[in-house]
């Protein structure tokens, strides 16, 4: 899960077996129909349909339960086709319109089931952008960004992505079509504590956290750990966490009054209050 | 008319124009390459400097805003973003 606060995202390569990768591609070549938006797991894909024995993956099931809790909406499904030699790219966007819920989140996941190279134009994404503010394609003149990700992955391969991470489409220069199956799930629980706690209080959490990325700017790369704490207090619903004190540092107005203490008094053998002050006013201090 | 815009858009790391390239993005009016979303992992300069060193000219650069109130901790944009220009003779 900490993983999944600092990158966004969560990838789990090649877990799909290779006959469902089979059947996958023949079902997405033939086009999936829509279905309303918020649909109930079970009403959108019934027992035994390809979608429902993605899911039931246990890897798969797992993670969407640590994520998103049980009994997720399936906002909407697309297949992704990037065809061959098609010359462009998708400008980089965060889906859907801007997002300014708290803390709570959907995920996407996208499943790949085949092998895709980097000439096939597999998804880019920024890792670590999930938690900035955007509106869909306005960050379309970005075109690269230092520590970016772009997908390599063996057949199989399913990665879940937090509502908010910047990502899309390469331009795919080989010759094979390029498939994609993307899920969006709501989450119909507060997102807490849903995942394996056993290690909550490990080291490794906190170095997970604090992690940076190579396109964070200086300063606003101390905001994203920032919004990074809250977000783990809402996880966790400690309301005291942080992470190397940034939350508590700027947070901190004391409202109890100092116990009373004597009225110093001057005396020839220690400055006065009116001398110190003229001292910093000279730039001694 | 032989003379066409190349446009360079890079994202650094501080308000220095000598800080570290951290995005970047290109523009070609010559029609010669074709730069898009996703092509390249290593940026084509080091640093904003070393652009101008390269030839290239600042067109623009981010003006320094303060936050809004309310709003200092948000995260959104990159915030120094610096465009480049050069122009090229395309009969050469």
């Amino acid at each position: 899960m900490a993983h999944f606060v600092a990158h966004g995202s969560l990838r789990l390569d090649g877990i799909v077996p290779p006959e469902m990768n089979e059947e996958a591609l023949s079902f997405l070549a033939a086009g999936v129909p829509g279905i309303p938006f918020g649909t109930p797991v079970p009403d959108a894909y019934p027992e035994g349909s390809l979608p429902r024995r993605l899911l039931g993956i246990p890897q798969v099931e797992g993670a969407l339960r640590s994520l998103v809790g049980p009994d997720p909406l399936v906002d909407h499904h697309a297949v992704h086709i990037r065809e061959p030699k098609e010359g462009s790219a998708q400008p980089l966007h965060a889906d859907a319109i801007i997002d300014v819920r708290g803390r709570a989140f959907d995920v996407q996941l996208m499943y790949y089931p085949q092998d895709v190279t980097l000439e096939m134009g597999g998804t880019l994404s920024v890792p670590g952008s999930h938690l900035r503010r955007v509106n869909e394609t306005d960050t379309g003149r970005y075109q690269n960004l230092l520590g970016q990700s772009r997908l390599v992955c063996p057949a199989g391969t399913v990665v879940f992505l937090h509502h908010g991470l910047w990502h899309g489409g390469r331009r795919n220069d080989s010759d094979t079509v390029r498939y994609m199956f993307k899920i969006r799930f709501n989450p119909t629980v507060r997102q807490q504590l849903l995942w394996d706690t056993s290690d909550l209080h490990s080291p490794e959490v906190h170095e997970e956290l604090t992690r940076t990325f190579p396109w964070y700017e200086q300063a606003t790369g101390r905001l994203e750990i920032y919004n990074r704490a809250l977000m783990w207090r809402f996880l966790t619903g400690d309301a005291r966490f942080d992470l190397d004190h940034w939350v508590t540092r700027v947070t901190n107005e004391p409202t109890t009054a100092a116990p009373s203490t004597p009225t110093p008094t001057s005396t020839p053998s220690s400055p006065s209050t009116a001398n110190a002050t003229t001292e910093f006013e000279r730039g001694n201090a | 008319m032989s003379t066409r815009q190349q446009v360079l858009a890079l994202y650094l790391g501080t308000s220095a124009l000598d800080a570290k390239v951290v995005g970047w993005a290109r523009y070609d009016g010559t029609g010669r390459t074709t730069p898009t979303t996703g092509d390249s992992d290593e940026p084509p300069y080091v640093t904003g400097l070393d652009a101008l060193l390269d030839g290239w000219r600042l067109i623009q650069a981010s003006p320094m805003l303060p936050p809004f109130p309310g709003h200092e901790y948000d995260v959104s944009f990159l915030k120094h973003e610096f465009l480049f220009e050069k122009l090229v003779d395309t009969r050469i």
